[in-house]
């Protein structure tokens, strides 16, 4: 553990960010004002912060239809994100993309994605423009257990491979590909495993672990800065709600997710190491807390006065010209 | 003015926008050729039909990269390189290999603009053959323009001539959106006079291949050619064509189109591709909607049969629009009572 302090409170704000983020959505969504498929990211924050706290705007990361905390993670703003989900005419992508497709270009996340492995094959482009413009920037893929079975991300990691690229594919294995289980659909032993065959050096990393995952990270996005080829990490990891909101979760144990919740929450783990280490305390943390309900707050209120888009605009930003 | 053929214009194109722009690059299966080969030196190929050869000579292999045989790996790569500010010409070998990429085109490429509220950009072209005339069956014939003209967010061109070849290409690469490039593998060989140094052709402008008062044709590719042999033919019995060459089905030129309906009052289509759902029913569905009252006789569409396109030279030659079968559906709709 050799991060600064502003460090760790950037870390645990952006973890908090998320789940609040995601706890808002969960009980908003009952009440039938978010439209669309949402599928909610808790549970599973260490891994997109502990990944993007390695980056910067000149990095690239591709995203799932499991997206908001990826987006979050990589610096998308959030009351942006929130009048997005709901649909309103100034949300990030101007209400034409909702959920599955958040995306902000100028601190180079590329999108969450509707296709669970369309976004490799665009981390692979992105890596290959890094490549090229000789800068040292990356490209990184977030997937999870179901998109690692999609023949694009085979041809990704292979083109990232002969190419050499700055590339770097995150496999977060939340064990559930949709509602079946990974033991099933993956017929390797892991997916790094699979993935080794590629000659890609991967590694299998505790996703419920921040300070493992930003370890892991640092030292294989460094190696990747430095020309090194791509990488592959799995992270064995948890979420919390279902595929869907919605999704009554059935294929689960009966106590599975109360185990997680209360031996598997990374934010948890997180507060306890660090204020057990004395690197914060309780105060540090409620104070953390509050700023990121306040922002959590600010973005509903925001989003929920936000206008409406106007039926006309159906038809605008299809193409730059036409 | 110098005189090349469809292929040497194309590949003009590709270096003088590769020396414009640094940003333009090109990849493809074998684009190159030999990558990586112990026994040859790279760049025996160019493509496999020939359209990037020597480019690596100029440029390097950075800029001309073999691509594994991953159609979406390799359609997926220059959409995420565009999206992340470069400029890829990818090749697709023939479109009927874009089954294997639709999802990268279709989901991806073509709608990020789109949902990410018009803050992206995908300036990426997609070169790919198509059409019959090979006796190359039913997976290496096909045109499927008419698949991805169907999809908002992409541009479509499909060039018939050397000059147009050049022109369509460079303003395709300097084009801001993603731009599927049709090439017509028959056309390769052809020759006519292309403009030297820069030439760009602008999007969504039909060429007026000839003028005539009878009647409308409209074609892409290599129908043009069969078009204007057929007006020949028709010109001894005294009938007159426009014939409309569109040049891009996206954007499509509608006022060439609708204004010479008008002035003809009849309208035939010519497609190289089955029946349904296609670039012919699309015109003619424009027109009929448009400018029902200017039309003497009913729309006719010269098409492919709703088949896949077959193997045998007979049921091929049966498979492709003739000039002959053009000549006779003029012929019907002049002398229509």
């Amino acid at each position: 553990m050799q991060l600064a302090r502003e460090e760790l409170e950037q870390a645990y704000k952006q973890m908090k960010t998320i789940r609040e983020f995601e706890e808002h959505l969960h009980r908003e969504i009952m009440t039938g004002s978010i439209p669309g498929f949402t599928h909610l990211y808790a549970g599973q924050e260490a891994v997109a912060v502990g990944v993007c706290e390695n980056l910067t705007e000149a990095d690239f990361i591709t995203s799932t239809h499991r997206g908001h905390g990826h987006c979050i993670a990589k610096g998308c703003d959030v009351i942006g994100m929130m009048k997005e989900l709901y649909g309103k005419a100034d949300g990030l992508c101007k209400g034409k993309g909702g959920s599955m497709h958040v995306a902000d270009m100028d601190v180079g996340m590329l999108g969450a994605n509707g296709i669970v492995g369309g976004g490799p094959p665009l981390a692979t482009g992105a890596a290959l423009a890094a490549k090229l413009d000789g800068k040292g920037s990356v490209a990184v893929s977030f997937g999870g257990d179901g998109s690692c079975n999609q023949g694009p991300v085979f041809e990704s990691m292979n083109i990232a491979a002969i190419l050499n690229l700055p590339s770097i594919f995150v496999y977060e294995n939340n064990r559930y590909s949709e509602h079946t289980h990974c033991d099933y659909v993956i017929a390797s032993e892991s997916i790094a495993s699979r993935v080794e065959g590629f000659g890609i050096h991967t590694v299998k990393a505790n996703g419920f672990d921040f300070f493992e995952v930003h370890e892991v990270m640092k030292e294989l996005i460094a190696k990747a800065r430095e020309g090194n080829g791509p990488c592959a990490v799995e992270f064995e990891t948890t979420r919390f709600y279902g595929h869907f909101e919605g999704d009554p979760q059935n294929y689960r144990a009966q106590d599975e997710l109360k185990n997680d919740r209360e031996n598997n929450d990374c934010i948890t783990i997180f507060k306890d190491k660090v204020t057990e280490a004395g690197l914060l305390s309780d105060d540090d943390i409620n104070k953390l807390d509050e700023e990121v309900n306040s922002l959590i707050e600010e973005s509903v209120d925001q989003a929920k006065k936000s206008p409406l888009p106007n039926p006309e605009d159906v038809t605008t930003d299809v193409y730059v010209s036409y | 003015m110098t005189e090349k053929t469809y292929r040497e214009a194309l590949t003009d194109a590709l270096f003088l926008e590769m020396r414009r722009d640094e940003n333009v690059f090109v990849m493809g299966e074998d684009v190159v050729g030999g990558t990586g080969s112990p026994h040859a030196e790279p760049g025996f190929v160019g493509g496999v039909f020939g359209v990037t050869g020597g480019l690596h000579e100029e440029f390097g292999l950075e800029r001309c990269i073999d691509m594994p045989i991953s159609e979406a790996g390799i359609a997926g790569t220059a959409a995420g390189a565009a999206l992340a500010g470069k400029r890829p010409v990818a090749e697709i070998m023939f479109c009927d290999f874009m089954g294997l990429c639709l999802d990268q085109l279709m989901n991806q490429a073509a709608k990020f603009r789109y949902m990410f509220g018009g803050k992206a950009t995908c300036p990426m072209v997609l070169r790919t053959t198509y059409g019959a005339g090979m006796n190359a069956a039913s997976q290496h014939s096909q045109s499927l323009h008419p698949l991805v003209t169907a999809i908002p967010g992409l541009k479509v061109a499909m060039p018939s001539t050397p000059a147009d070849a050049k022109g369509l290409l460079s303003t395709a690469i300097r084009d801001d959106d993603p731009v599927i490039f049709f090439e017509h593998k028959t056309l390769y060989t052809i020759s006519g006079d292309v403009p030297d140094g820069e030439h760009l052709v602008p999007f969504g402008k039909a060429r007026m291949v000839s003028e005539g008062d009878d009647c409308t044709l409209v074609a892409t590719g290599r129908m043009v050619s069969f078009c204007e042999n057929a007006a020949q033919a028709l010109a001894d019995d005294g009938i007159t064509c426009d014939i409309i060459d569109p040049r891009t089905t996206s954007p499509l030129d509608e006022d060439a189109i609708l204004d010479s309906v008008e002035k003809t009052g009849r309208l035939v289509v010519v497609d190289e591709t089955p029946p349904r759902c296609s670039f012919a029913s699309d015109i003619a569905a424009l027109a009929a909607g448009e400018v029902f009252s200017s039309l003497k006789a009913p729309i006719k569409q010269i098409t492919g049969p709703h088949s896949p396109v077959p193997f045998a030279k007979e049921l091929e030659g049966e498979f492709v629009p003739s000039p002959t079968k053009i000549r006779d559906a003029v012929s019907e709709v002049v002398n229509f009572k």
